[in-house]
């Protein structure tokens, strides 16, 4: 008996041996690619850093400059997307956590905001284009921004479903026993529970715009000027990043790669920003 | 015959340690029905809770207790598809009239939940919050209130340095006493605990039971509680339910030691629930 226990006992070692190498190889495999990219736009792209970048503006082929309209474009754009975008999102996601959760409207609105979560991004930058693009007769900073804000609102309104969610509903109880009504509830309280999730969220979102290429192409476009009117073509990060890179000049090619570490970074500290909150709110629930 | 009923409720009061005399009915539940959903949850509910006594509600989980104490507040209503039907008087009003104002129901008819809940806000916050619903206090009465509801629900001494201080720093007792200071701060009648001190160890339970004591000189409460020994320490009279129904209300001293029906008798000596 004790024999054949034995014999299970290494029978099942040696299976748990199998399945940690196998799934430690995973994960070097993927670390691998991960690293090697990060390190190339490190590498490359602390080598392109230069004080330039930052005042002067992207310059035409062969000749030096800098990404201080793409810069701007991209900090413009971005938080007019949020600012159009998480409004909307939250008091979209309060409707379906607090007044439609269970319902089958509820369930509807999440369904295609489900769907709006994950569409390609490509995809909206072609409806802003027929919807916006064409109407107005040009490109637009407008355009672009109203394409990010498509990207940023269905993740608003999930993280704010999800975190309304996660409140406890005796929290709900307790606030609506003392006799106050439900949307001072929600505002009062609800909000101020679930809030460091919402703006992880939002943070979330920003980061995810910050890097977005292809909505741009048909919206913003591109502008090799300074420009502060959204009305008009914009420049951004991305799409600068883009046609550099796939240009045949040196000077471009640095340029992408320092446009491409900035952002990089950019994302990295967003992210950075959004763990500290919610390891910041884990502390405090315990 | 009614007057041998009186002789003997008389005799009983005499009998009973405590020096309780009879207490008017606070709130009366008359043919009370309750559905989840289709289910029949509560079956004809008639029950008298008495003005400022203990009055406990036990039972076997799933019998409906809690379901019972979450319709005198009306709290049940925040929930799609749950149905109450019949009366339920609170000092002679039918709250389950949708006439009556829920604003007034809650502002006098308190709650205390199973897990403490405090809001996400200073201690201070946590208990001004209900009462700006209600008035509008200058600070210093704001002060004079928060400090008064503290010292009532016994977490004054405990919270007085950290007024400003996060509700979530403090433990797990001293929440739900500070969750009980919330309730009493609009000066409710009626408090409705639904198993305060499941979520707490025996210390807490200690003092949330000596407040429960000491609060019924001012509000009429009912408590619902799957701790026999909970409802025999501190309370006056002990309703038992059992699948959806009220089996046996009585006072407390008489539940326990001469219980009328057999399944009370079952359930307090731990043969089945």
């Amino acid at each position: 008996m004790s024999a054949m226990a034995e014999k299970l006992y290494r029978r099942r070692r040696l299976k748990n041996g199998i399945a940690l190498a196998l799934a430690s190889a995973a994960t070097l495999f993927g670390l691998f690619w991960l690293v090697w990219i990060l390190w190339t736009t490190l590498i490359n792209g602390v080598g392109a850093l230069k004080p330039e970048l930052f005042y002067q503006m992207t310059p035409p082929p062969g000749s030096d400059g800098g990404l201080a309209n793409a810069f701007f474009g991209s900090v413009l754009m971005s938080l007019l997307a949020i600012a159009l975008g998480t409004p909307v999102g939250i008091l979209a996601g309060t409707f379906l956590a607090e007044y439609a959760r269970r319902s089958l409207l509820g369930e509807a609105i999440r369904f295609v905001n489900d769907i709006l979560l994950s569409a390609p991004s490509i995809v909206l930058g072609l409806f802003v284009y027929t919807l916006v693009v064409k109407q107005m007769g040009h490109f637009s900073g407008l355009a672009g921004a109203i394409t990010l804000a498509l990207i940023v609102l269905p993740v608003v309104v999930r993280t704010t479903d999800e975190m309304l969610k996660l409140v406890p509903s005796q929290m709900r109880e307790a606030a609506l026993s003392l006799g106050v009504p439900q949307w001072k509830v929600t505002v009062q309280v609800l909000y101020r529970s679930a809030l460091p999730g919402i703006v992880t969220g939002v943070l979330l979102a920003l980061a995810r715009i910050s890097g977005e290429t292809a909505p741009l192409l048909f919206t913003a476009l591109n502008n090799q000027f300074w420009s502060v009117d959204m009305g008009g073509p914009m420049a951004s990060v991305p799409v600068v990043v883009f046609q550099y890179a796939m240009s045949p000049y040196d000077s471009w090619h640095s340029l992408a790669w320092a446009g491409a570490f900035m952002v990089t970074v950019f994302v990295l500290c967003i992210s950075l920003i959004a763990r500290a909150i919610i390891a910041r709110r884990k502390v405090a629930n315990d | 015959m009614t007057n041998l009923n009186l002789a003997v409720a008389a005799s009983l009061n005499v009998t009973t340690p405590s020096d309780q005399t009879t207490s008017a009915a606070k709130i009366t539940a008359r043919n009370l029905d309750f559905y989840y959903d289709g289910f029949h949850a509560l079956k004809n509910i008639r029950m008298d809770i008495p003005e400022k006594r203990v009055t406990a509600i036990i039972g076997p989980s799933g019998c409906g207790k809690s379901t019972l104490l979450r319709i005198f507040n009306r709290i049940y209503s925040i929930y799609p598809k749950l149905e109450a039907s019949g009366e339920v008087l609170l000092d002679g009003e039918n709250i389950l009239d949708p006439r009556y104002p829920l604003n007034r129901l809650r502002s006098k008819v308190g709650m205390v939940f199973q897990k403490p809940v405090p809001f996400p806000m200073s201690i201070y916050d946590n208990i001004a919050y209900g009462i700006k619903h209600y008035e509008r206090l200058s600070r210093a009465d704001m002060d004079v209130r928060v400090e008064q509801a503290l010292r009532q629900a016994a977490i004054w001494d405990e919270a007085k340095d950290k007024l400003k201080g996060s509700a979530l720093g403090l433990s797990g007792g001293q929440q739900q006493r500070l969750c009980i200071a919330r309730a009493i701060a609009l000066r409710p009648e009626v408090i409705l605990f639904d198993e305060p001190t499941s979520a707490l160890d025996p210390i807490a339970t200690g003092k949330i039971e000596q407040l429960v004591e000491e609060l019924k000189k001012d509000f009429t409460i009912a408590i619902v509680t799957h701790n026999m020994q909970q409802a025999a320490r501190c309370s006056d009279y002990t309703a038992f339910m059992y699948l959806g129904e009220l089996i046996e209300f009585g006072e407390t001293e008489t539940m326990f030691t001469r219980p009328s029906k057999q399944q009370t008798e079952d359930y307090i000596t731990g043969r089945f629930g």
